[in-house]
């Protein structure tokens, strides 16, 4: 008898399994959605998918009575404008800073220890400190997002450069190399496909600390939509953009993943999808 | 059969159903009729502190225990959430102004009566300006506040004043708690916020007060609200909250060393001191006499209060995206009369409990 870890599902089976905890969670959503309705048709935690259609019409199709705007997608063009920003800085400033750090030793003992320090504290803690120094404005928003994830990103691309083995360095110096050509021909090439990653590990925290920010002080975004309505417990705003996040996020993984395969094959040459 | 499809599809439906029994065990228990323990949540404000103090000093089992029942009292930290629940179902009071009780759980379907009135806010409520004394400055401005909550209210009122409204202003949503924080900020000049905040950014230099809610007394009210058909099923619900609110209210109102004692414990419970606390309440009218409290309740200015708090919810699309006009959702008054949908009424003002507390006959 084949042994369980030896058993693999064949294509459509895999991708039935796949679909069944979603189909299944949309079916104990619809149960307890219609147990809850029978009781009180007004009810609002749980709305009917009527209800939910409802309102991704008036949310992303129908202009707002009041601005005229339509309120997804400034929401989302809002949102996406500010995770990009602080995403974009976080990976610059983690790629310069990791590499000194993984390489130069100079570097490493003056911003090693200060780095990992920063990385431990929770930004949202210090919410009000960074308030006072960039306001309440777009800036707060990009710092929140870069204060939540570039030093991750930093220490973790230190440690990869730290990790690539010394022979290659040694190697290159052998051959001549000056420090700034092992690092643009020996380090950087290697390091492209692991930022992506890093990348990719932190925009889960990206989205958190964009919400966070958007809660705080705001007048369009999706963080600031849903925290706004579940002030009246608008479950049925709530739920779709949750839903659109969700999706969003799972998009960028996704092209990372995809432009990471293209790009540079040679990494990760399983192809194991991650 | 593949072991691992039965394996997986087992669990997975298992799983399933206990997210459906999660999601639905709290739906509202509308037949549980007759039941003898219940649960009341509060949040911390000046004019619900009372709630705490009895439940931590014995008042309320004392009460609870007179009419055979069992009353928990349950704090939240976050007063949105705790009206949030009471709508699901998992609660069967809870405190709440009455803007806040019209536009969640009556607008969800739930039948919610104005149990105690506890008292409105005269001077709580506050639009604070930097570089400006009267509400003409404001005009133009980003203001800071938690926007569609009673700050809201507030500034569509001073803006009324003016013959102006919201559009004459840029509303910025804006966290409480971090309200005193961002007043630190140069971008922000203008702010709309409660206390014990208030108190604390008008320490501040550069800060005026131009509005507050002594300009408009008795519009935004201060509740403990239960559920109607659980009221109705259970009176004793009713009569041991009203019971223990008023010995509270004789015991805390009172100047002697118990009630400096009762005031002083609230004060800390909310983060501040006997001092403080005593602040609060001077820009709070607090109803520590149930026949005045019965009295506000039944006035016909109750009802143009309650028809500026609907106008307000229903423009800003409180109302549900549906409702044709503000009469969606009925509000019943002591006196009977019904504003609104009479065949829709989920909100209910009644004096029968304050008036046992006043004749004594709880």
């Amino acid at each position: 008898m084949t042994r369980l870890v030896n058993r693999h599902p064949d294509r459509p089976t895999r991708l039935l399994l796949a679909m069944l905890p979603f189909a299944l969670l949309i079916a104990a959503y619809a149960i307890g959605s219609d147990m809850r309705l029978a009781e009180n048709p007004n009810d609002k935690l749980l709305p009917s998918f009527t209800a939910l259609g409802d309102a991704i019409t008036r949310m992303a199709f129908t202009p707002d009575k009041r601005t005229g705007d339509y309120l997804l997608w400034v929401d989302t063009v809002a949102s996406l404008t500010r995770i990009a920003g602080g995403v974009a800085i976080a990976t610059v400033f983690g790629l310069l800073v990791g590499v000194s750090v993984g390489l130069l030793p100079y570097a490493r003992a003056t911003l090693g220890g200060f780095l990992s320090a920063v990385a431990m504290i929770p930004p949202l803690a210090i919410l009000p400190i960074l308030f006072i120094l960039f306001g309440l404005g777009e800036l707060s928003k990009f710092v929140l997002v870069f204060a939540g994830i570039g030093p991750f990103i930093a220490r973790d691309i230190a440690m990869r450069v730290a990790e690539l083995p010394t022979e290659q360095i040694v190697k290159a110096q052998t051959l001549g190399a000056s420090t700034w050509q092992i690092c643009t021909r020996v380090v950087l090439p290697q390091m492209w496909p692991r930022l992506m990653d890093s990348v990719r590990l932190s925009l889960g925290a990206a989205w958190l600390f964009l919400i966070a920010a958007e809660a705080v002080a705001s007048q369009d975004g999706l963080g600031y939509r849903i925290f706004l309505v579940r002030r009246y417990l608008a479950m049925d705003v709530i739920l779709p953009y949750v839903a659109w996040i969700t999706l969003l996020a799972f998009s960028f993984d996704w092209l990372l993943r995809v432009l990471q395969a293209r790009l540079f094959p040679w990494f990760a040459p399983e192809g194991a999808s991650r | 059969m593949n072991p691992f499809k039965t394996i997986f599809g087992t669990s997975a439906v298992a799983a399933a159903a206990l997210v459906a029994f999660g999601l639905t065990a709290a739906a509202p228990s509308a037949q549980a009729a007759e039941k003898t323990s219940f649960k009341l949540a509060w949040s911390i404000y000046v004019g619900w502190m009372p709630w705490g103090w009895a439940a931590d000093n014995g008042i309320v089992d004392k009460w609870a225990d007179k009419y055979g029942i069992d009353i928990e009292v349950v704090q939240f930290n976050d007063y949105i959430e705790s009206i949030n629940q009471y709508t699901a179902g998992a609660f069967d009071g809870v405190t709440a102004t009455q803007m806040d009780t019209l536009g969640i759980p009556s607008v969800g379907g739930v039948d919610s009566t104005a149990l105690l009135i506890g008292d409105f806010s005269n001077g709580n409520d506050a639009l604070i300006l930097k570089d400006g004394d009267s509400v003409e400055d404001v005009l133009g401005r980003d203001v800071h506040l938690v926007e569609l909550s009673v700050s809201h209210y507030l500034l569509a009122r001073a803006l009324a004043t003016l013959g102006k409204s919201e559009r004459d202003v840029t509303v910025v949503n804006t966290s409480d708690a971090d309200m005193i924080a961002a007043y630190q900020t140069d971008d922000v000049t203008a702010v709309v916020t409660w206390n014990p905040l208030v108190a604390e950014i008008l320490s501040m230099p550069n800060a005026t007060k131009v509005f507050d809610s002594s300009d408009i007394p008795g519009e935004i009210i201060d509740l403990t609200v239960v559920n109607s058909e659980t009221l109705a099923d259970n009176p004793a619900f009713g009569k041991a909250l009203a019971g223990t609110w008023y010995e509270t209210m004789g015991i805390m109102m009172s100047d002697t060393e118990a009630g400096r004692a009762a005031r002083a414990a609230m004060g800390k419970a909310s983060g501040t001191d006997l001092a403080g606390y005593d602040m609060q309440i001077a820009s709070t009218k607090m109803f520590f006499d149930p026949a005045e409290a019965a009295a506000f309740g039944a006035s016909e200015d109750l009802k143009t209060t309650m028809e500026s708090v609907r106008t307000f919810l229903f423009d800003h699309g409180l109302l549900g995206d549906g409702a044709p006009s503000a009469d969606v959702v009925g509000i019943e008054f002591a006196d009977g009369t019904v504003m609104g949908d009479e065949s829709n009424v989920n909100l209910r003002f009644t004096t029968r409990y304050m008036d046992m507390a006043a004749d004594g006959a709880l």
